[in-house]
């Protein structure tokens, strides 16, 4: 990475959600630690993958880095400026740069406007008026998204599941942002239709040079769209990294593990690794001491339990790839194979 | 080994399911055709409205009947299902031939514990006292790996995880030894790490009892790893058919080198768009003619004369091998070499 400032600058963010009592004190009994700690950058131009299981807390780090929810300690830097506590106010010129598209393109277009109105949406919002009007920037976007610039006056029943993606792509685009949270855009659509968006999304960002936060579970298509890939468990970072350096030498068990367990749609001669964790992940509201992961990890120890690993660069790491555990993985030990059976209580 | 053996225990043969809606028919099912040998995974995989769900509904009988209408032979062990009389399904489901669905909390009663609920299936089916049944709820929860089962039985669904939900459902539909398992997307809902759980899960558990399994799915990396055989389903037909290995490694329809064209793997090249099928999947109110396929297909001007529009392109199975295309051979061949360079590079 250069040494210009980058274009998002997160570091310990935190984002802790109070659990209520019942009736008739509602006082806090508990916190979910969603997020908790987390250090990234994301430069201009570049796209970063968050992977994880779910609850991991890849969606309120999203939520928190648009702003949508305040965080509860950390920093949130956007082009130099501190937004972690701004208000409405301070916000507003800083909306129109970050952009969000959803996972679920039923929920996230009105069903009573036109896609006109959606996409041009924005633009009311930001009273920006480009010139030769909405209609001609409505119309330039469907273009873009390879939509018929003609349906601008359809309704968003009136499409198909890939097109309403496409519709909130438009309208993420519609202000020239610099950074856009794409939230498992795709995991709602059909295999066929998942290729089509993922690459209008990387035509998007060559193009037009849009930094993405690329928030999924799928590590095959993080991995298609993304530079940079951070691995999140528990609300940690456990493993950040250039796309080849963590796919090719995953360092964190975590990471291996969930690499092995990816399904491939290949014979293989030879068997791949395959590494069974076993139970569940357990509960933010109650996250295991020292290391989140060393309640199903095949390595932990007594530091595992009483020490939290660091997000450093491991030995033998390029830099840039930072990796939080106290006993790193390498390469060429193969870990003891696990088996599904006999999974511990989740709770 | 008996000589039953020999015989395909789970026989479809032109399998028609059409709804009858305000807007029109609705062929969801047109004409599907397939067999199934005790302890073998049939993997069926297709897109959302390619009628695999409805297919393995109508099997188990669980199709609305006023506004289905359902033709041709689905014969398990011999006994035709089709037209069956409610009693005679009742008996079967649950006995010989259960399903694990997507959702596992929604199909978990929450009112009742997760005991209660598998101990009922039993007690249906055998007769068996509550106490008895209690027991066999605790030998199948051990059975599939739920920690603490005297003491998780009583619990509630919502007291378990998405995993040992699922974990729950597959004890439930495995209490009268089923010799028939469907699965439909059992997986889809859960986190890669506990999928992997589960497909063990499965596959130890056949590997046990000899279950015949259909496995329906999107995804065809779970396909390879769990199926035997695979069916590929579009528009409510089989587009094509075969033995896992071979429909992965030399897939023959052009629907199955889009769907594996579509996919990004762990290992490919990362700087090239994906290769997308274009357009939608067709509306089954009012279905494509000729091969339903043909206006996403990229080969369909090869194919003299236009065919493809007109005349509905027939399986044909040879060892259990088949596709409906009509290209030819050696077209087939050529174009799938053509997709193989320039996806390696």
């Amino acid at each position: 990475m250069s040494n210009t400032s980058p274009l998002l600058d997160v570091s310990g963010l935190t984002k802790h959600f109070p659990i209520k009592g019942g009736f008739p004190i509602r006082r806090t009994v508990g916190h979910v630690q969603a997020v908790d700690g987390l250090d990234f950058q994301v430069s201009e131009g570049e796209s970063l993958g968050l992977v994880g299981e779910s609850g991991c807390g890849k969606s309120t780090t999203g939520r928190l880095i648009t702003r949508l929810l305040e965080p509860t300690g950390g920093k949130v830097t956007y082009r130099g400026q501190d937004i972690t506590h701004a208000d409405r106010r301070g916000l507003a010129p800083i909306r129109s740069e970050i952009q969000m598209i959803f996972q679920d393109p039923y929920a996230s277009l009105n069903p009573r406007h036109t896609v006109g109105k959606i996409i041009a949406g924005p633009m009311e919002i930001n009273g920006i008026n480009p010139p030769g009007g909405h209609e001609k920037r409505v119309r330039e976007l469907l273009e873009i998204v390879g939509l018929n610039p003609e349906h601008f006056n359809r309704f968003p029943h009136e499409f198909s599941g890939g097109q309403r993606q496409r519709i909130g792509v438009a309208r993420a685009l519609a202000l020239n942002p610099k950074l856009i949270v794409a939230d498992e855009p795709v995991s709602a659509l059909d295999v066929s239709i998942q290729a089509q968006v993922v690459n209008l999304l990387q035509e998007v960002q060559k193009e037009l040079g849009i930094a993405f936060v690329f928030i999924a579970h799928d590590l095959a298509i993080v991995r298609h769209f993304s530079q940079r890939v951070a691995v999140m468990y528990l609300g940690k970072i456990v493993e950040i990294a250039d796309r080849d350096d963590l796919y090719d030498n995953p360092r964190h068990p975590y990471t291996r593990a969930l690499l092995s367990a990816v399904p491939e749609a290949t014979v293989d001669e030879v068997p791949r690794e395959r590494i069974r964790l076993v139970g569940d992940v357990p509960s933010p509201i109650n996250p295991p001491s020292g290391c989140r992961f060393r309640t199903r990890c095949w390595k932990a120890t007594e530091k595992c339990a009483t020490e939290a690993p660091p997000l450093v660069q491991a030995s033998g790491n390029k830099p840039g790839h930072l990796t939080a555990c106290h006993y790193p993985e390498t390469t060429d030990i193969i870990p003891a194979p696990r088996l599904s059976k006999d999974p511990e209580p989740a709770v | 080994m008996t000589s039953t053996d020999q015989q395909p225990f789970l026989s479809i043969k032109d399998l028609k399911v059409h709804f009858s809606t305000e807007d029109g028919t609705v062929k969801a099912v047109d004409g599907l055709s397939f067999d199934l040998m005790r302890g073998k995974t049939l993997g069926i995989v297709g897109e959302s409205g390619s009628g695999k769900s409805v297919t393995n509904l109508t099997i188990l009988g669980l199709h609305n009947p006023d506004s289905t209408t359902v033709e041709g032979s689905i014969e398990l062990d011999g006994e035709e299902l089709n037209g069956a009389s409610d009693k005679t399904l009742e008996k079967l489901r649950g006995n010989k031939m259960s399903m694990i669905f997507q959702d596992a909390l929604a199909s978990l009663s929450p009112y009742h514990t997760i005991g209660t609920q598998i101990g009922e299936v039993y007690r249906k089916h055998t007769g068996a006292s509550k106490k008895v049944a209690r027991a066999r709820a605790i030998e199948m929860l051990t059975r599939v790996g739920i920690p603490q089962p005297d003491v998780r039985v009583d619990d509630y669904p919502h007291q378990f995880s998405g995993g040992m939900r699922q974990r729950a459902m597959i004890a439930m539909a495995l209490v009268c030894d089923p010799e028939l398992l469907i699965a439909d997307e059992p997986t889809t809902a859960l986190d890669v790490t506990v999928q992997a759980q589960i497909m063990d899960l499965l596959k130890d558990l056949q590997k046990e009892f000899g279950t015949a399994i259909i496995f329906i799915t999107h995804d065809l990396g779970v396909i390879a790893d769990i199926a035997d055989d695979v069916l590929v389903m579009y528009g409510g037909r089989c587009v094509e058919r075969g033995p896992k290995e071979e429909v992965l490694r030399t897939p023959q329809h052009p629907y199955t080198w889009g769907l594996l064209g579509s996919m990004p793997s762990l290992d490919g090249p990362v700087d090239v768009p994906l290769n997308p099928i274009p357009g939608s999947p067709p509306s089954l109110l009012n279905p494509p003619s000729g091969c339903r396929f043909h206006p996403r297909c990229a080969f369909v001007e090869k194919v003299e004369g236009g065919r493809c529009s007109t005349e509905r392109p027939l399986l044909e199975i040879v060892d259990g091998r088949g596709k409906a295309c009509h290209l030819t051979d050696d077209q087939r061949r050529e174009f799938f070499a053509d997709l193989a360079a320039s996806k390696a590079h």
